[in-house]
């Protein structure tokens, strides 16, 4: 039995937890302001609100109901627009798509609305860019987009007076939200407690899926997906840590990419983590899309399994209470083949937290600058003591049959003087080591290019005053 | 004035195909398509689907009771495969179950055995092979071939522009219920309702009377939804027929981009003759139109190619001849521009490169050339009210390109790694459907007895706007408020033998259509108040802000009660009308004539920066002037210009639809086939709403808006172009859209040779 709240009704449902969410809202419960427009995250017609408590406060974040098994909405609030509607009025965010024209042929325009009602729930301070940051996995056909950002900035306007904290009631006095909102976190809190710890699983027999956020699976198998026993890794609280311990950072596989954003030391390690994380997917796949995911998937272009390859990180796996640590770049044996039994199950990632010395950078170039997958994408961590390279790992995707740790490349690099030379001769080996093929996302010689010029890019980013592209190409 | 369509689509009320509710008993239909792009069916094989739980039928081409043949221009498009399969895609049977996942299930079920034949995707080769789906056309004017003799550069090249797929938000779909005797009613995602109608009852062996064709809006169609929604609307009502029973098909995204059509893909070679002056003596081009495997609308298409073969340019001596190619894709359709585009790019790219051979700046050639009032077009038109240089001028000025171009220049003299390219992108696109039969609507609008009104009219609300448009052109003429007016379901029963909403014109024909219908009431409810008030015949009276007015004083009769009065009179408070665009005509024995009631004009200036170290590229402004004639709705124009801009740079820059050779749609789902997200559009576009009278043809003198931005976006591609070149002066550049970040960084660094890389590099350091 899954229970969840979706909008101000309670929801008991035996369906299978592997259908969608959409299918779900749509057929299920004829709710059909949700649109269907991809079916692989990538448009968000069908985006909803998903509240859930997170660190004492009732938290909302949007996320593509296509890709969201049933299963994931157990304990949840579940909103779709209908859930933001109040009656004979409009709400402020719906009020500014009308009247800046932010809504032509109207398909997209509700996953615009779930999105920037997202935004007005959250506690980002109401900035233009924070804005636009909720609408990033919105697609729409129409418009150009110029007159949906004049309705963001109208938003903001009308947010100006919004409390920093505790703003529920705010949002409710001021229409962007209807009053039963006022009453959700208590309802949520009395449907958390009588909840069991998981979902009913419809096992027969089978091992369970382990399943995250369902990102890439359900992009892949839905109709699989729908007949499978699942077993729900998404917010378990066990695998969602984010600490340091003995000099090593901790990351648990269910955490998502917006985890990762939001973790303090993170952000202390890597201060160019937000720019790396705008390049991974969309703000509703980034709300979604866990770590442990991404990296089981082993994607050939798996950004965060390239970022964690350069850390060297290592991946802990465990059966019942056995478990196993193994390099990251062990993990990956060919394409879609990993070193892990069916029945094991990733927990953790591991890496040493780079030193103060340190350098690391991510690059990424794809089609379309945001929400795509990478054509090529790298990382590096380096260290250098007196213009002497001490310590390197490279790692690039889109150029091999897995997420490809550089380690003759890597190798080079340590010893030799950080100058030009180096930089060059240490592209040349990178190019005997990766074997790009041609498909849709580059010719095999677009992705040696690219894949050089982002190389480069690391250094050129790195060390601005060091060699000009001109000395390298 | 907003959308009046806004206030449901924010509250996720507005009803679109999959959103009505499901009648009782409705089966869920799922098409088998072609595993291969081109081959001889053997044998299909489909018992296992039948015997799964849930499957009703498997229809085949066998079960069609009337023609299996939906090709509107030529008939050469079957419904269902028989004997070949055609493309990657083409419909070969059609599940029925009891749901929609039963029956996409059950296509995994079935197996053809399909010998393959040769696979041509390219139009070249079709066309060399003699695979043409019409004879070829050539529009002439004056003695191109004579002309380049005089000329002082005569420059040649080769322009190839990409396909785009038109990602309407919402996909294809058809809902079909079955009425009392042997009925139909359809309800359909499609731009051309009576289309749809035909196409069914031509493939039920009915009369049109007996199908009923229903759209309430569509989730976008940009002339992806003008004929493609044929065949599955024409699918379900097969299975209807056959059944009588209700029968859904909505297609999932893979499924629409495997099987329905695109904007054509063309190839082109051109010759540009010029003086030392600059001016364009001769030009002369042959397009290689890709039209995919039968004939949709291409023959349509690659007319209004050569129609806008010569952009906004007067050349004095013209030769233009297409070839309408037979390929192995799926059969290629209508595209916001209708052509028109494809033709604008290869006449930009002749100029571009003659500038680059001659050492000039491309506006310089662009400016000398522009078409002045009274200057013949190639088909016989001559232009009238002509604004190509007042666009050109105005946004030359207004924009002030000359710093616009100072701050590139510094710009590009300071930064190593990034660099500003600027183009100027100026437009004339016709206005009318290019077959005259085609240029007409009809409107009914009833006034029921509360006051108020129900319009009907053969328009299809898609996003443009139409509806709110026709909502105004109502309450202007019958001088009531909005509130009073509704505007019905775009329905073949109410509004018969429409034209598709299509060619930009869907607001002109319906909306002069419901003017003529609007001014018969008046006229009517004028006489009513004139018996009721007693007014004698020198007295003026009007129907002004909801009264009578009697000599320019209120006559004492409100709308509501004249109209009851009207009804008490037994006034008939319901009219038709019908409309026909006049005075337009085209004789394609001689390829010349009038067939566009009107052009509109404008120029763009783009303006981009390349960060010349990954090949990625930011546009940083689109500054248009724009001659909207006297906008009706400046929000609904403004809407439509800034997505067509969008839309253009996308098929430009990053729509990369890629078919590999065996014919197979490699950019398949919306994971691989990338539209313009919110980061990728340009960072501001100004859109200046040029002060121009418009045209009598012209509804409300607000001219016609939904294509003509669109080309634009063909500014995006030359202002990449010249920043590529500000990194690489001597780059030799082909023109070849879309110019995605992949073609840049190879254009950056031509001297990138991957053989070069000593293989042995990795051994020796290791």
């Amino acid at each position: 039995m899954i229970r969840f709240l979706l909008n101000d009704r309670l929801i008991e449902t035996q369906e299978p937890s592997g259908q969608v969410l959409l299918d779900f809202i749509r057929y299920s419960r004829h709710l059909t302001g949700t649109k269907t427009g991809c079916r692989e995250g990538d448009c968000g017609a069908c985006t909803v609100l998903v509240g859930d408590w997170h660190e004492g406060r009732l938290r909302y974040q949007s996320m593509t109901s296509c890709l969201m098994p049933l299963g994931n909405a157990h304990g949840k609030h579940i909103v779709t627009v209908e859930g933001l509607n109040l009656p004979n009025t409009l709400s402020p965010v719906q009020q500014a798509m009308v009247e800046e024209g932010g809504s032509q042929c109207g398909f997209c325009t509700v996953g615009f609305i779930v999105s920037l009602t997202g935004y007005a729930l959250s506690t980002k301070p109401a900035t233009y860019q924070n804005g636009i940051t909720a609408i990033d996995g919105n697609i729409c056909r129409c418009t150009g987009y110029k007159s949906i950002e004049r309705a963001v900035a109208r938003i903001c306007r009308e947010l100006a007076e919004r409390p920093a904290d505790q703003a529920m009631d705010w949002l409710v006095s001021h229409r962007f939200l209807p009053p039963y909102f006022a009453q959700i976190p208590e309802r949520l809190l009395a449907l958390q407690a009588q909840l069991p710890v998981e979902p009913a699983e419809h096992l027969n027999g089978h091992v369970p899926v382990p399943v995250g956020g369902g990102t890439d699976l359900f992009v892949q198998r839905p109709e699989v997906m729908r007949q499978t026993a699942i077993q729900h890794l998404f917010g378990k609280p066990a695998l969602n840590s984010i600490h340091l311990a003995d000099d090593l950072v901790h990351i648990g596989a269910s955490c998502t990419a917006d985890d990762l954003l939001h973790a303090p030391l993170l952000s202390q390690l890597f201060p160019r983590l937000p720019d790396y994380l705008k390049l991974v997917s969309s703000t509703p796949i980034r709300n979604m899309g866990t770590v442990g995911g991404n990296l089981i998937n082993a994607s050939p272009i798996g950004d965060l399994s390239i970022w964690l390859l350069a850390l060297d990180a290592q991946v802990v796996l465990r059966t019942g209470t056995e478990r196993r640590t193994l390099p990251l770049r062990k993990l990956y044996r060919g394409y879609k083949t990993l070193d892990k039994a069916p029945e094991e199950v990733l927990e953790s990632i591991m890496f040493k937290a780079p030193g103060a010395s340190a350098k690391f950078h991510f690059e990424k170039v794809s089609k379309r600058t945001h929400l795509d997958i990478a054509s090529v994408n790298t990382a590096m961590l380096l260290e250098t003591s007196g213009g002497i390279i001490t310590l390197a790992h490279v790692s690039a995707g889109g150029v091999a049959p897995v997420p490809l740790y550089l380690s003759l490349t890597s190798a080079f690099l340590v010893g030799k003087a950080l100058t030009a030379d180096t930089i060059r001769k240490a592209n040349e080996v990178a190019q005997t080591e990766i074997t790009p093929i041609s498909d849709v996302r580059g010719a095999a010689m677009y992705k040696r290019l690219l894949f050089r010029q982002l190389f480069y890019a690391h250094f050129l980013t790195l060390f601005t005053n060091q060699p000009d592209l001109h000395q390298l190409v | 004035m907003s959308f009046v369509d806004a206030n449901t689509h924010v509250r996720g009320e507005s009803l679109y195909l999959d959103d009505l509710p499901v009648v009782t008993g409705t089966l869920y239909a799922c098409v088998y398509s072609s595993p291969v792009a081109h081959g001889r069916i053997r044998s299909l094989d489909y018992t296992a689907a039948l015997t799964m739980p849930g499957v009703v039928r498997v229809l085949t081409a066998a079960d069609i009771t009337g023609e299996n043949q939906i090709g509107g221009i030529v008939p050469d498009e079957p419904l269902l495969a028989t004997d070949t399969v055609d493309f990657w895609g083409m419909p070969i049977a059609l599940v029925i179950a009891e749901s929609d996942e039963t029956a996409r299930a059950a296509v995994h079920a079935i197996q053809a055995e399909i010998e393959p034949l040769p696979v041509i995707t390219d139009p070249r080769e079709a066309c060399a092979q003699g695979h043409l789906i019409v004879p070829p056309r050539t529009f002439r004017l004056g003695d191109a071939e004579a002309a380049f003799g005089a000329c002082d550069f005569v420059i040649e090249g080769r322009a190839d522009s990409g396909g785009q797929e038109h990602l309407y938000l919402e996909t294809h779909g058809a809902y079909a219920i079955p009425l009392e005797n042997g009925h139909i009613k359809l309800y359909s995602s499609t731009q051309g309702p009576t289309a749809v109608q035909r196409t069914v009852a031509r493939v039920l062996g009915v009369p049109m009377h007996q199908i009923e064709v229903d759209v309430t809006r569509l989730g976008g169609g940009f002339g992806g939804k003008e004929d493609q929604a044929n065949s599955w609307a024409a699918l379900v009502s097969l299975a209807t027929h056959r059944l009588r029973r209700p029968v859904k098909y909505v297609l999932h995204r893979m499924e629409d981009l495997r099987m329905s059509g695109k904007r054509h893909p063309y190839s082109s070679d051109f010759r540009i003759g010029l003086t030392k002056d600059l001016k364009i003596q001769a030009y002369q081009v042959t397009f290689y139109q890709n039209a995919g495997a039968s004939a949709d609308l291409s023959p349509a298409v690659m007319e209004r190619t050569l129609f806008h073969a010569n952009n906004t340019y007067f050349i004095p001596n013209l030769t233009a001849t297409a070839y309408s190619c037979r390929t192995n894709l799926p059969s290629n359709t209508a595209f916001r521009g209708f052509g028109g585009p494809q033709a604008m790019f290869v006449i930009e790219s002749a100029i571009a490169k003659a500038a680059e051979a001659l050492g000039v700046a491309t506006t310089d050639i662009q400016r000398a050339n522009l078409l002045q009032e009274g200057d013949e077009f190639h088909y016989g038109q001559r232009a009238e009210g002509c604004e190509a240089l007042h666009c050109w001028t105005d946004a030359e000025e207004r924009f002030d390109l000359a710093q616009l171009r100072q701050e590139a220049d510094d710009f590009n003299a300071h930064n190593a790694l990034n660099k500003k390219g600027i183009a100027m992108m100026p437009i004339c696109f016709g206005i009318s459907f290019t077959k005259k039969w085609m240029n007409q609507a009809s409107a009914l609008v009833h006034i029921y007895t509360d006051g108020s009104v129900g319009v009907s009219t053969g328009a299809v609300e898609m996003g443009q706007g139409v509806n709110m448009k026709m909502m105004q052109v109502a309450a202007q003429c019958l001088s009531v408020g909005l509130e009073r007016i509704r505007l019905e379901t775009t329905n073949t029963t109410r509004i018969a033998n429409t034209s598709p909403s299509a060619a930009s014109a869907t607001s002109d024909l319906n909306g002069k259509a419901l003017q003529l219908a609007c001014q018969t009431l008046t006229e009517r409810l004028i006489a009513v108040a004139r018996i009721k008030l007693g007014v004698k015949e020198n007295q003026t009276v009007q129907l002004q802000d909801e009264q009578i007015w009697v000599d320019g004083q209120p006559g004492g009769l409100t709308w509501p009660q004249l109209i009851q009065e009207a009804y008490q009179q037994r006034v008939n408070l319901s009219e038709h009308a019908h409309y026909a665009t006049p005075d337009i005509h085209f004789d394609t024995t001689t390829e010349k004539g009038h067939p566009f009631a009107y052009h509109v004009y404008g120029t763009a200036i783009v303006g981009v920066t390349l960060n010349c170290l990954r090949g990625t590229y930011v546009f940083d402004y689109v500054k248009v002037s724009h001659d909207f004639g006297k906008s009706m709705n400046t929000l609904v124009d403004r809407g439509q210009a800034e997505g067509a801009i969008v839309q253009g740079i996308g098929w430009m820059t990053l729509e990369d639809l890629q078919y590999n050779a065996a014919g197979k749609l490699l950019s398949n789902a919306l994971s691989t086939y990338k539209i313009p997200d919110i980061y990728a559009v340009p960072q501001e576009i100004d859109v200046h709403f040029l002060d121009t009278p418009g045209s009598d043809y012209a509804i409300m003198r607000s001219k016609a808006v939904g294509e003509p931005p669109l080309m634009y976006g063909i500014g995006a591609y030359f202002a990449l172009r010249n920043a590529i070149r500000a990194f690489v002066p001597d780059a030799e550049l082909s023109f070849s859209a879309p110019l995605t970040p992949e073609k840049v960084l190879l254009a950056l660094y031509p001297a990138f040779n991957p053989t070069l890389v000593p293989q042995t590099a990795g051994k020796a350091s290791a």
